[in-house]
């Protein structure tokens, strides 16, 4: 019998995960396995980049089984759902029997003014952190820097942030919304967190617009929509990121704000499947490792054959950041008693510096944070990724010392 | 009066004890034996749980067989019957079957409870005498996966390479799904002791046992999530700083694949699998790195997974990274069940293995063990299935059709039991020896009165490696044999005449030359050296080597000497919650009973401490069921339903319950377990599964 062969576009962490998982479930000569990366590296663990950028780590190597075939620096640039082929860069077309779309998210760019040269780069100084390769760069530069400008305050900005302090170059943070990692956070914990990367030095400008850059060839300032001048060395552009989806669309498959997968994370294209940050599964397109993770498995066991029955029904994860010092978890939406009708436990400790907040409606956990202490997350983590209904008193659920 | 100098006969630490026989003429009522402290013996120095305290009751006539039973065609009761009777009746059963079916469809089913002796013949009893690949033993459901994962890593697999007094001078111990509070309590005291002297004790266990009450740091992850635990604290090794590089560099292969998976299982991820927040983890590595010894030591709650290999191999994997392991005072170690479980596996029980853990697939160890055993090694057979494989088997086309169990009671303590009762009803023979009438014994068509250890002589092998000697002290009751004078009398009945002693030092004579030159050499060990030594620790491959109390202090056992960095992924149990069974199940023991309970639950003082089977809920989980102290529950899983009270208490997770395995009947933990096996070690997933809680209904009975 011929070897299934499989075709995966991307070869970052879903992509490994699903090389690894495949081989763990199949006979070497019964799958041919290839990974195609438009990135320089071989699989790496995305996560962790802006430890990468402190020095933490020297490799962040991912294992994609001895059996895969990884081909990097190597774009796709069309699919034929029908013919079952791909077409490569250099014009290769190869053909395929089963076509995984792992193909990610790409940084949002702002329409910023001053921020590209004339004919559409970057403007020297300024930066993405999404690869491994923007992360040589930026460390680079950082190295160099007296003084740095994060413009985004979601999870990326604010862990950068942490990380450029620690390399040196004075940070500020520079966030449009009126408070820090507005998806995740309510006010309070939001400014719990801001004066802990106080703390570390570094200025937040909440609810500033950045107007333009400044510079020729490389950036030298940052003016906010109030006039505000915030004269730097390097600029990070950390405004989210977007489900890549182009060769989906241009080969007519169902793309909304992802690639559309049902629970088998097919396509709607025939022998097509998509996950990680490009898939967008019951309107869901989460951007997390740990749901990529878990349709990986689901995907590997049923393109082994292992488990036909395999399903993925979705994921609750939680936001997590640990940002040197700054530990924090989010589960749900930690603002949900804006809607009414809900109860809210708080427990502030100022001179710890920790806030813990949950959120309930009726008897379910709407969404809770744990900022400076995370000894009860293992508790929120079993309610939370289950669903249970909580106790008439659930302080245990921030509060370790209380009786459950 | 005098005392015999000898060994319990229950868990792997083998303390020492004597047992003193009353002055002539005290009279009747008086037990034959009393056991007494041993303060001289050095594992345990005298202290003895309750079990051992009170072993000698299981002497009592009264409570065991004293006679051979053999199964009545008429009635289809077992009545007691003569030695000749019953032995020739065992005979004819599995001459028959093997005239009938081939060889293949005879087997055995052993135990870790069996001295050394009587290991070693049972497994040249099945090879030489029965001609048949399948044997096995429950020690497959003990610590084969810690066996596995050793000597993947280190080249051999010994519970533990160092002494247990080594723990008191760690720096730093991590148990893993280890709670010798209640399983061993005797070794306590080196955790004490190790706590005194400054050194910091970890505990991971999902639950608060009382072990993990007396650590220093407790983590608690989601059942069957251990594996992803330990390569979170690799990951965390490496990004804090704490490799031991030249170590690395100097002593091991393979680190950079291990590196790579602990990669893909960075701390918040590992969170998320385990619930064990980030912070605890990072102390547990500093902790465990920063100690100058430290060790790992896993038990069952780590290893009776379908993944167990695997989270072993992980656990020495941190070991290996911080140097700690084949140096003093530091390593990996399994702290081993059953009595011999050690010895058990060594010696030719277990369906892969000849004696002196050589392989059956290797010309030589076969052609060396063939020669001490006088056959032609092409006569041997080839490794057989191991052990939920050959009970899942049994009575059906191509598996065995007529059993011979020793020493092992598989209707209570085998996974998925109500399914392996049906297969041990399907048997055309089935014949068991033991001390009392088991549950599975009651099955049987030929049931064998049995000596036990106060009353033979023999050797065990202790969770250190540590061959020591049980001495008899009292002769067995009328009636009763020992299984040495068993196999001897069935070999000779089935045409074996020559080869199968009745003497046990006889035994070991011919155990020492089978050994010889293989991982598990006992060449250089006799028992009066044992009696000298207070036990040799192997290998000892010659009458004047010094035994080895401390392996790989200056290499591993492998042919390159270096060891070996286990390259594993954190997958899921093979059977995790859903919506029809919301709720893991973990199952373990209580102090006061052992294993299946068939000789502990003879025993008056621990059924008084321990009388039946009990479920273990949180406060919340019982509060969302309605669910009072005491109450009633049925407890069902795929597999199928176990009644047991309810036994409320904050120290286990509230996604999980708890039930101890001790018990036959409806309360029998093991109806509801499940037999994923693990694809190396072939262990069952005991210490997982999904089900479902409800109150029991109107009617049903206290089991």
């Amino acid at each position: 019998m011929n070897p299934h062969r499989i075709a995966v576009v991307g070869a970052g962490m879903a992509a490994a995960r699903l090389a690894r998982q495949l081989q763990a479930h199949s006979a070497p000569e019964d799958i041919e396995l290839t990974l195609y990366g438009a990135e320089p590296d071989a699989p790496y663990n995305r996560t962790l980049l802006t430890e990468v950028l402190t020095g933490r780590y020297a490799a962040v190597d991912l294992p994609y089984g001895p059996g895969t075939t990884v081909r990097t620096g190597t774009e796709v640039v069309a699919l034929d759902t029908d013919a079952r082929k791909i077409v490569l860069a250099d014009g290769e077309h190869t053909a395929y029997d089963s076509l995984v779309l792992a193909t990610g998210a790409s940084p949002v760019r702002p329409a910023l003014p001053g921020s590209r040269t004339p004919d559409g780069d970057l403007l020297g100084g300024v930066h993405h952190l999404r690869t491994l390769t923007d992360c040589r760069l930026l460390a680079d530069a950082a190295a160099r820097a007296a003084r740095a400008v994060v413009i985004g305050g979601g999870v990326l900005g604010v862990s950068a942030a942490r990380a450029l302090a620690t390399l040196g170059p004075h940070v500020d943070l520079v966030h449009r919304e009126p408070h820090l990692m507005g998806r995740h956070l309510d006010a309070e914990s939001a400014a719990a967190l801001r004066h802990q990367l106080t703390g570390l030095g570094i200025d937040t400008h909440l609810g500033h617009r950045p107007r333009a850059l400044h510079g020729t060839g490389r950036v030298t300032a940052v003016e906010l929509a109030d006039g505000t001048r915030l004269d730097t060395d390097l600029v990070l552009l950390a405004c989210g990121v977007r489900p890549r989806t182009h060769l989906a669309r241009a080969a007519g498959l169902d793309v909304r704000q992802g690639i559309v997968v049902d629970d088998r994370l097919a396509t709607s294209a025939p022998g097509t499947y998509a996950l990680g940050d490009c898939a967008e599964h019951r309107g869901v397109v989460h951007g997390l490792a740990d749901p990529a993770w878990r349709q990986a498995d689901t995907l590997a066991a049923l393109l082994s054959g292992t488990d036909p029955h395999a399903r993925y029904t979705g994921a609750r994860p939680l936001t997590r950041l640990t940002a040197g010092p700054v530990q924090l978890a989010a589960f749900g939406d930690p603002a949900a008693e804006r809607h009414g009708d809900h109860e809210v436990l708080r427990l502030t400790d100022a001179t710890r510096g920790t806030h813990r907040k949950l959120v309930r409606r009726g008897d379910r956990l709407a969404g809770a944070v744990l900022l400076g202490d995370l000894a009860t997350l293992g508790d929120l983590l079993a309610v939370w990724q289950r669903d249970e209904d909580l106790p008439a008193d659930p302080l245990y659920l921030i509060h370790e010392g209380a009786r459950p | 009066m005098t005392t015999t100098d000898t060994h319990c006969p229950y868990c792997a630490l083998q303390c020492g004890m004597g047992l003193r026989r009353p002055p002539p003429g005290a009279g009747p009522g008086v037990p034959p034996v009393e056991v007494v402290e041993r303060p001289g013996f050095p594992v345990n120095r005298g202290a003895l749980c309750g079990k051992g305290r009170t072993a000698a009751a299981v002497l009592d006539p009264a409570v065991r067989l004293t006679a051979p039973l053999v199964r009545d065609p008429a009635t289809g009761t077992l009545v007691r019957a003569s030695w000749d009777e019953a032995l020739s009746r065992v005979a004819a059963g599995l001459e028959e079957t093997a005239t009938r079916y081939g060889p293949e469809a005879t087997g055995v089913f052993g135990g870790g409870g069996l001295t050394n002796e009587k290991a070693y013949l049972l497994g040249k009893f099945a090879r030489v005498v029965l001609r048949t690949p399948h044997i096995d033993y429950n020690g497959r459901f003990c610590m084969s996966s810690a066996a596995a994962a050793h000597r993947a890593a280190f080249g051999i697999d010994r519970g533990l390479p160092f002494p247990v007094e080594d723990i008191a001078t760690a720096g730093c111990v991590i148990l893993v799904g280890a709670n010798p509070a209640e399983t061993m309590p005797p070794l306590l005291r080196y955790f004490t002791e190790l706590r005194r002297n400054g050194g910091h004790l970890i505990v991971v266990d999902p639950r608060r046992t009382r072990t993990a009450e007396r650590a220093d740091t407790h983590l608690r992850p989601v059942p069957g999530t251990d594996l992803a635990l330990a390569l979170g604290l690799l990951h965390l090794a490496v990004a804090d700083g704490h490799l031991d590089e030249e170590f690395i560099a100097d002593r091991t292969t393979g680190f950079e694949q291990a590196r790579a998976a602990a990669m893909a299982h960075w701390p918040e991820r590992v969170e998320q699998l385990t619930g064990v927040p980030v912070p605890l983890m990072r102390e547990a590595v500093r902790r465990f790195a920063d100690a100058p010894t430290a060790m790992v030591l896993t038990a069952r709650g780590a290893e009776q997974h379908s993944k167990g290999t695997d989270t072993v191999g992980a656990w020495i994997n941190l070991c290996l990274a911080t140097g700690k392991a084949g140096r003093p005072g530091s390593g990996y170690g399994c702290l081993t069940g059953q009595g011999n479980g050690q010895g058990g596996r060594e010696h030719g029980q277990k369906a892969d293995q000849l004696p002196g853990y050589r392989s059956l697939t290797d010309p030589a160890a076969r052609a060396h063990v063939a020669k001490v055993w006088g056959v032609d090694p092409g006569t041997l057979p080839g490794p057989g299935v191991s052990a939920y494989e050959l009970l899942d088997r049994l009575g059906t086309p191509g598996g065995v059709k007529a059993l011979l169990v020793a020493g092992s009671n598989p209707m209570v303590s085998a996974p998925r039991a109500a399914h392996v009762t049906e297969r041990l009803a399907a048997l055309d023979f089935l014949a068991v020896s033991d001390v009392v009438l088991s549950e599975t014994a009651a099955l049987a068509d030929v049931v064998l009165p049995v000596a036990q250890w106060a009353e033979e002589t023999g050797t065990t092998t202790n969770l250190e490696g540590r061959v020591i000697l049980r001495r008899a002290a009292v002769t067995p009751p009328d009636g009763v044999r020992t299984d040495l004078d068993v196999l001897h009398g069935l070999a000779a009945r089935l045409g074996v005449p020559r080869g199968f002693p009745t003497d046990p030092q006889e035994v070991f004579e011919e155990l020492r030359r089978a050994s010889a030159g293989g991982p598990a050499d006992y060449a250089g060990i006799s028992y009066p050296r044992i009696r000298a030594e207070d036990g040799v620790f192997w290998p000892c491959p010659h009458p004047t080597h010094p035994g080895t109390p401390r392996l790989f202090l200056d290499r591993f056992a492998t042919p390159d000497g270096r060891a070996r960095f286990a390259a594993v992924s954190h997958r899921p149990a093979a059977e995790e919650p859903d919506a029809h069974y919301p709720l893991h199940l973990t199952t373990g023991r209580v102090t006061a009973q052992y294993q299946s309970g068939a000789q502990t639950r003879r025993v008056p003082e621990l059924n008084a401490a321990a009388p039946g089977p009990f479920v273990e809920l949180h406060p919340r989980l019982a509060t969302r069921l309605g669910v009072t102290e005491g109450q009633l529950l049925a407890v069902t899983s795929r597999r199928g339903r176990a009644l047991a009270p309810a036994r409320i208490t904050d120290a286990i997770r509230p996604d999980t319950v708890f039930m101890p395995f001790h018990w036959p009947g409806a309360g029998r933990a093991n109806t509801l377990t499940n037999p994923a096996l693990d694809p190396v070690s072939k262990m069952p997933e005991f210490k997982v599964c999904a089900v479902r809680l409800e109150k029991a209904a109107t009617g049903e009975q206290q089991p």
